[in-house]
């Protein structure tokens, strides 16, 4: 197999790891949304990124060519093949806010990075960056809104998400972490340096944060990193037993 | 949430494609506008149902009553001449 093909594989999994565990994470509050609506909404969010997490597994199985199914990618790693980044793992069933500035953060970031990836060389690649990138819209769109009402409404609902900021910021400077497997497509034109979408990703946060009268957390604290390396928190083991339980425990299951 | 502070309702009308008509699709619960556009797309619109979406407070709705159904349709009954039935059409007309 070519390098250029191996760096692809590796980052089409970091991108359908981020989806898929977000989308797992977001799936908890199904049954358990503050109102009906809101409870449809996380669920067709989940859904969203289910979708582009099989999109890009299908594609990294393609270009392995030996048979993978995107259930292998999914269901039969261990953690520390996972590439996903820490912030997505994190727990979402605790506050509500907690999840909508989750989605708000790295929906911006995914946002601008789908963008760029549309113009993409790889066109199985553009093509679903240009799929996602009308889901991240949206997501976007509820999740800001969610931001500003939380956070310009009662004074429990704006400490309470102020929190849910500051516990998040941590997990920010991950989001723009590259390596070797990246200059390389770089350098091919199938993706694009990410840390140049930092000062973008700066003024979409700093817009809805000001809107909603939050203050972001200072830069002189611990940044989280160790996604794209499969170094994990503590939160992505539990996730995985929890998610790959019925697949691993029945293995012939079928629908 | 205590029942008595549910949200305000807001009736939602869906447009299959570009030029047919708004239908009615169902009602959901907002606090404002902006949420209830969110919400009515959550709810009526993730199964690509259509191209645009109306949201309308549920009070701005005026209904006519039961008891007016006499005199508000039953005139309509025996004046067959009132419906364009009579009409030729193009062929392959299919919106009329």
């Amino acid at each position: 197999m070519t390098e250029l093909n191996i760096a692809l594989i590796e980052y089409c999994l970091r991108i359908a790891d981020n989806s898929l565990i977000h989308a797992q994470r977001i799936a908890d509050w199904t049954g358990h949304g503050p109102i009906l609506e809101e409870d449809i909404a996380m669920s067709n969010v989940s859904l969203d990124l289910l979708g582009q997490a099989r999109g890009f597994y299908t594609y990294a199985s393609q270009l392995e060519g030996n048979g993978k199914s995107e259930d292998f990618y999914a269901f039969h790693r261990g953690e520390r093949d996972f590439r996903n980044r820490l912030m997505v793992e994190q727990p979402d069933l605790k506050d509500f806010g907690f999840t909508m500035m989750k989605l708000f953060l790295n929906g911006c970031f995914d946002y601008l990075f789908f963008r760029d990836l549309m113009k993409s060389r790889d066109e199985t690649i553009s093509g679903l960056a240009a799929k996602s990138i009308k889901e991240v819209t949206y997501h976007v769109r509820h999740a800001g809104d969610w931001v500003v009402r939380l956070g310009d409404g009662t004074e429990e609902s704006h400490q309470r998400i102020q929190k849910s900021l500051n516990e998040l910021w941590p997990f920010t400077n991950e989001l723009f972490e590259q390596n070797e497997v990246d200059e390389l497509l770089i350098q091919n034109g199938a993706a694009f340096n990410k840390k140049e979408l930092k000062v973008e990703w700066d003024a979409m946060v700093n817009e809805i944060i000001t809107k909603a009268t939050l203050i972001i957390p200072s830069d002189k604290i611990y940044f989280h990193s160790g996604g794209i390396n499969g170094v994990h928190s503590e939160h992505l083991g539990f996730l995985l037993a929890e998610m790959q339980y019925l697949p691993r425990m029945y293995p012939d299951a079928i629908w | 949430m205590n029942s008595n502070h549910q949200w305000p309702t807001w009736e939602v009308f869906t447009q299959k494609k570009q030029g047919a008509a708004h239908e009615h699709a169902g009602s959901v619960h907002a606090p404002d506008a902006e949420m209830a556009l969110l919400n009515a797309r959550d709810v009526y619109g993730r199964r690509q149902e259509g191209v645009n979406i109306w949201v309308v407070p549920t009070n701005a709705i005026i209904a006519s009553t039961p008891e007016d159904v006499g005199a508000f349709f039953d005139p309509a009954n025996d004046k067959m001449y009132r419906s364009p039935n009579f009409f030729k059409t193009a062929d392959g007309l299919k919106t009329i």
